[in-house]
């Protein structure tokens, strides 16, 4: 018969690697810690069109990964859609007056909100709303809008 | 001609349904007596040894291989596109959701579940079983229950240890081997594995996987022919019909989730 | 059915004593086994504090009785009554009250394969006692004492010969202090030497213990010399009982053919089938 202790230490030790496997898999290879709600403030924007944006893209500004989208909803009154952005509370010094953007990442990529700083002396504090917001580009106005400019340029030109 | 197989038909069906509603009893039973565990916690102590420490090592070594072709082909097919960063990605997602538990419920089938079906059925071509109800033992509380629940406990966790090795395999070749850069390795890996929706599910997906291979495993032993070939029958059994189970089970799981 | 020794008509005192003064009192049972009759109408007494043996070719369901005794089978009709109470009605509750007072020997031993010796033994009391390790412990060593097996406390049971496997197993039957104790076949497929010492100890522990036993068994000589009654068992029906001494003097050809081992008699040596020379020549004129 095994020895009772060894299979004792045995199954410990499993139950430890298996936890920690678990925790490899949450916080290493997933996104959950980068998802965690402290050390994070909110802010809101209002855009009149989101695109393909989904909940968890990624907040930029200049580039730099600052925080991610934590929720998108629609004002049913005025059919915005508000996004909510979690910040990292390192970035605690974005003028008021930031302005906010839905870009693709490359010509294919996902969609993701850039933030543009402005010049206020005051910052944005939990809660507060972003004003100045820009829709995402949607492929098909685009290309009906440069139908449209093309068309009026040929009748202009026939002038 | 006709007749003779529409009755061969019928009777294989009529069995294979009777079997099917004798494993539900048996079930109900298991379940049944499952407050008994709360005397044997050296019982499931020693049953997760035997069940889950001595899978480990099958476990390891298969994820790790897995990880590492994991790795090597997907760089192979990444490459082409200028997309190797995303090699985390996509050895973390293929092991989380589907080949972990999958891999896993059958490499578990073959090592753990096809033993617990031969020691169940030995017991009670050797009247062990018989013995212990005649000094007023309830087998299923003594036997069944302890195994059971250590295999149905065990199986989440060997695949979650399957799937961390296997993305350390995956990271072994591709970043050691291969030189994609580490830091996007893991950065696309985490932008694009989602807790709750891949890992969550990848885990549920284990806890059902697991719960059936033990419900097999135990049902074909309990339920074994008590001869020498009966056993190895239900051994063999125990083996093709969760592989059966975990497959299926797995697609009708994919869609639901994913 | 068959011709009885002790029949009702000539020595109903007797019979009426035997009821009386019987464990277990087993009337009008039946049992099928897929439509095949094992068992059909049995009556048999088991007397307290007594050998009692159910005798008889192999496959006639004598171990099929001793299930239906022990609860493990349901009959199909009659009743089976131990010390007042009607197996076959007990809920599983009191049946396992009732198998606390009740010993199996099986055929192969059937000790757990996982445990010590030592540990096969103190299983039945680990598991229905609270006693202290102490008191385990010397009780264990008692048992294992009286079986004559006390050196071999930490073997494996892989490591007993099937006779060691017996008596272990009989220590652990006798562990609880049973009331009655069954054993199944315990003298098949051992040596000499050692059923004479398993015959040794069925006689002796029933003494001292004050058991009832009921042995089941095909093998004439050994039943002979140490049960006080003995049951014969054929194709379903009780064919003879009595004393070991009685059933000896029985006119029943087929009695004498059990008895004396003889290949042919009342008992076929085949099997039924067709004509030899039919079946290995064909029909005449096929």
């Amino acid at each position: 018969m095994i020895n009772k202790r060894w299979v004792e230490i045995a199954v410990g030790s499993f139950v430890v690697i298996s936890l920690a496997a678990m925790v490899m898999l949450a916080m290493r290879v997933s996104n959950l810690s980068a998802f965690s709600t402290d050390g994070v403030y909110e802010i809101e924007a209002r855009f009149h069109n989101v695109g393909g944006l989904k909940v968890r893209a990624p907040v930029t500004m200049a580039g730099v990964h600052i925080g991610r989208v934590a929720a998108i909803e629609l004002d049913s009154q005025r059919f915005d859609a508000v996004v909510k952005l979690a910040i990292d509370d390192k970035f605690n010094h974005i003028p008021l007056d930031t302005s906010a953007a839905v870009f693709t990442a490359g010509l294919l990529g996902e969609q993701y909100v850039a933030l543009e700083p402005g010049g206020d002396e005051k910052f944005l504090k939990q809660g507060d709303r972003i004003r100045i917001a820009q829709s995402a580009m949607v492929m098909e106005q685009i290309l009906g809008q440069f139908i449209f400019n093309a068309a009026a340029g040929d009748k202009e030109n026939k002038k | 001609m006709i007749a003779t197989l529409l009755q061969d038909f019928g009777r294989v069906t009529l069995t294979a349904i009777a079997r099917m509603g004798r494993g539900n009893l048996f079930m109900l039973r298991v379940l049944h007596a499952l407050p008994s565990l709360r005397f044997g916690g050296p019982l499931l102590v020693q049953q997760i040894y035997s069940v889950g420490v001595l899978s480990l090592q099958i476990i390891a070594v298969s994820g790790l291989s897995v990880g590492m072709v994991l790795g090597l082909q997907g760089y192979n097919m990444l490459v082409d596109f200028g997309a190797e960063q995303s090699l985390g990605q996509a050895t973390a997602l293929s092991l989380v959701r589907e080949l972990g538990p999958v891999l896993t419920a059958l490499l578990f089938a073959g090592r753990a579940g096809s033993a617990l079906t031969a020691e169940i059925g030995l017991m009670k071509v050797t009247e062990q079983l018989s013995a212990m109800e005649m000094m007023a033992v309830d087998p299923v509380k003594r036997i069944i229950v302890p195994r059971f629940v250590a295999a149905f406990l065990s199986m989440p966790m060997l695949a979650a240890i399957f799937s961390a090795i296997g993305v350390l395999g995956g990271y072994f070749v591709g970043v050691g081997l291969l030189g994609v850069d580490s830091g996007a390795f893991w950065s696309q890996m985490q932008s694009k594995v989602n807790f709750g929706e891949d890992i969550l599910n990848g885990f549920v997906k284990s806890i059902v996987f697991g719960l059936v291979a033990a419900w097999i495993a135990v049902f074909e032993g309990y339920d074994a022919v008590p001869t020498t070939e009966g056993v190895s029958r239900a051994t063999t059994r125990t083996v093709v019909e969760t592989a059966f189970a975990v497959l299926g089970l797995d697609f009708i799981l994919t869609a639901v989730m994913f | 059915m068959g011709n009885r020794v002790n029949a009702t008509n000539n020595n109903g005192a007797f019979v009426n004593e035997r009821a009386n003064d019987s464990l277990v009192k087993v009337r009008g049972l039946s049992f099928r086994r897929n439509e095949r009759v094992i068992l059909e109408k049995v009556d048999i007494d088991i007397l307290r504090g007594k050998i009692t043996a159910i005798m008889g070719p192999s496959g006639t369901g004598k171990t099929t009785l001793l299930r239906i005794i022990g609860g493990q089978l349901h009959p199909l009709q009659g009743s089976v009554e131990i010390d007042g109470l009607e197996v076959p009605a007990l809920s599983t509750p009191d049946l396992y009250e009732l198998r606390k007072r009740m010993g199996m020997l099986f055929q192969t031993g059937a000790l757990f394969s996982d445990l010590t010796v030592f540990e096969n033994v103190a299983f039945p009391l680990r598991v229905h006692t609270r006693l202290p390790e102490s008191l385990i412990r010397d009780l264990v060593l008692m048992k294992l004492q009286a079986v004559g097996l006390r050196g071999a406390q930490a073997l494996m049971p892989a490591e007993l010969s099937g006779g060691m496997a017996r008596r272990v197993a009989l220590a652990r039957a006798i562990a609880l202090d049973p009331m009655m104790i069954m054993y199944d076949e315990p003298f098949t497929g051992q040596d000499p030497i050692t059923v004479g010492i398993i015959m040794k100890l069925i006689q002796q522990l029933n003494a001292t213990l004050g058991l009832t036993s009921i042995i089941v068994s095909h093998d004439v000589v050994e039943v002979s010399a140490i049960a006080d009654y003995i049951y014969v068992i054929a194709e379903g029906h009780v064919m003879e009982h009595g004393t070991p001494a009685e059933l000896g003097h029985s006119k029943s050809p087929w009695m004498q053919q059990f008895l004396q081992g003889l290949p042919d008699g009342p008992a076929p040596f085949h099997y039924p089938a067709s004509d030899f020379a039919t079946e290995l020549f064909g029909a005449p004129g096929a």
